[in-house]
């Protein structure tokens, strides 16, 4: 339970980089100095750590690169780069939407300073998805595009999902969850469950008869929406009847 | 002293491609971990480039086929190394990959059913029923790729004016070989297996279905449907059924595993048809494997001269 309480006096700790959010970081390490994941934590908190973190992020980009260069992009290479970078979206939006719940669940609160960076790396991977169907698979054909979009169910799913990580993409600065204001800025990112569904629907409209992959990509986003949804109980019934005190950090948390 | 022509050698006195190939995996495989320590499977895969695997017996053409289109051929290596056989995994890297144990010698084939002779033939014997030719032929693929393959054999009617059908045959069914053991991804393809595939007589008599035992001047790799299959330029490649233990002739149209699959999205015909989209792509264009554009898909693939087999048929609704 203790995991879903915001310590007190913080704003919603929606971004990392933002200073009240290092401000309570630095508050839930001192709160509980246990020696097991103190230099984890320490790491995860340092401000170096973010560099390796956006490396590691760029290595299927840099692969697809260096089997370009080296001419090993298999047979169907426009069909090779596609696959590559639509896996690595969902991988990307697995993976982000995989913060909260690895955070809460492994007490690491420090996770959520990469959630914004692993975002945009789906939207970033999702872009060049997308750009390699317009520019490489379709050749900038609008009517034949326009076409797949309304009549393909695939596509429009596809489509779909890329489109509304176009908004959370452009709200993720600072200043954006300002102008927003921090309950509806989390309300316009929970477009990123329906990006991830409508993502593993496209894969699994996609595949001929082996759907394995799809299924199990739909299964971690079941899991993981699921896990908001037992946060979401847990913490109405550990919540005294209509306390307002507790209202404002756990909504901050179900993001 | 036996002479023997290449391709009487029997398969098992060839060093084993696998065995050929671990030898050149080896050496290949001290670069591989020297780099895997950078990057470990992503450069070791890159230091294993697709090998041009040799199918390693010649055979003998002994003509060149007027059938032939004098369109460029597409290379071995992009023909042996994407394609689909799902009993060998459902990536199209996979059959390469997971074919290269696969035996196929000794190999037989029963034909059966609706027919006056009915016969067990081993390859060897199918091999000389008729001159084998060469026929350079477009492949174009459901999933909307293409490829031009030089592949050897002849016309399929050998075989089966050879049995004999009786006036009541109407259909010809096929069946692949299955053994979960030497395809133990086969449990996991998604379709029903053994594979199996139907013609309508006519359409088996027709000149341009090819019974299939080699290409590029050689026995057919593993991957792609050793030691014989079918080839129907006309029909999507899923058609051209692969490693062919059965031929029986039937009275009514038989099943067919893709149809048995998705019966709204593959039909028994499956010719190619720019016109008729498969429901969740287009089938007006196709990528020719070494091309960058896509380029129109033709009619029949354009094997206009099958058209007459259809003649009156609403080709949308028997697609």
């Amino acid at each position: 339970m203790e995991n879903l309480v915001a310590p007190t006096g913080t704003c919603p700790d929606i971004v990392g980089r933002s200073a009240c959010a290092e401000l309570k970081l630095s508050a839930t390490t001192a709160q509980q100095p246990d020696g097991n994941g103190e230099h984890l934590r320490k790491v995860l908190s340092s401000k170096w750590i973010k560099l390796p973190v956006f490396a590691l992020c760029l290595v299927p980009l840099g692969q697809l690169v260096w089997r370009a260069v080296q001419h090993h992009l298999t047979a169907n290479p426009i069909e090779y780069i596609t696959h590559q970078t639509g896996d690595w979206t969902l991988n990307f939006v697995v993976i982000t939407l995989a913060v909260t719940p690895a955070r809460k669940l492994l007490r690491l609160p420090e996770l959520i300073r990469f959630r914004r960076m692993l975002g945009l790396f789906a939207f970033f991977y999702g872009f060049l998805h997308f750009s390699t169907w317009i520019g490489l698979d379709k050749f900038f054909d609008w009517t034949e595009m326009l076409h797949d979009v309304r009549k393909r169910p695939f596509i429009t799913a596809g489509f779909t999902g890329f489109t509304l990580m176009i908004p959370l993409a452009l709200t993720s600065t600072a200043g954006w969850i300002r102008r927003l204001g921090g309950k509806r800025w989390l309300a316009l990112h929970r477009l990123i469950y329906v990006t991830a569904i409508a993502g593993v629907v496209h894969y699994y409209w996609l595949v001929k008869s082996d759907v394995r992959k799809p299924l199990f990509y739909g299964a971690l986003v079941a899991l993981l929406l699921a896990l908001r949804v037992g946060f979401w109980l847990a913490a109405r019934r550990g919540k005294p009847a209509g306390g307002p005190a507790q209202q404002h950090p756990i909504t901050a948390e179900t993001s | 002293m036996l002479t023997k022509k290449a391709w009487e050698i029997p398969s098992s006195e060839i060093t084993p491609r696998w065995l050929y190939l671990n030898r050149r995996k080896f050496l290949a495989g001290a670069l591989g971990v020297t780099a895997g320590a950078l990057a470990g499977r992503t450069l070791k895969e890159l230091a294993w480039p697709s090998q041009k695997v040799l199918a390693g017996t010649k055979l003998n053409v002994a003509a060149k086929s007027p059938f032939s289109t004098t369109e460029e051929v597409t290379s071995y290596d992009n023909v042996t190394h994407y394609n689909n056989f799902y009993e060998f995994g459902t990536d199209k890297a996979d059959p390469a990959k997971n074919a290269t144990r696969f035996q196929t010698s000794p190999w037989s084939v029963k034909v059966s059913g609706l027919v006056d002779k009915p016969r067990t033939y081993t390859v060897e014997e199918l091999q000389q029923l008729a001159p084998l030719e060469e026929r350079i032929y477009r492949h174009r693929c459901v999933e909307a790729w293409s490829i031009v393959v030089p592949w050897i054999g002849y016309s399929f009617n050998v075989l089966l004016k050879e049995v004999s059908p009786q006036p009541k045959a109407k259909f010809v069914a096929f069946e692949s070989y299955y053994s979960p053991g030497q395809m133990p991804l086969g449990i996991r393809a998604g379709i029903q297996l053994p594979y199996i595939e139907g013609l309508r007589l006519d359409e088996a008599m027709h000149p341009l279905a090819l019974l299939c035992f080699g290409m590029y001047g050689e026995t057919l790799p593993n991957q792609d449907g050793a030691p014989v299959r079918m080839v129907l330029p006309w029909k999507y490649g899923f058609k051209s059924i692969k490693s062919l233990v059965k031929i029986k002739l039937v009275e009514k149209m038989p099943d067919t595993t893709w149809n048995l699959q998705s019966s709204v999205e593959y039909g028994f015909y499956s010719n190619v048809n720019p016109h008729v989209d498969h429901p969740r792509w287009s089938q007006a264009k196709e990528r020719r494997l070494g091309e960058f554009f896509r380029r129109a898909t033709l009619m029949f693939n354009g094997y206009d001269q099958v058209a007459p087999l259809y003649a009156g048929m609403d080709l949308r609704k028997n697609f």
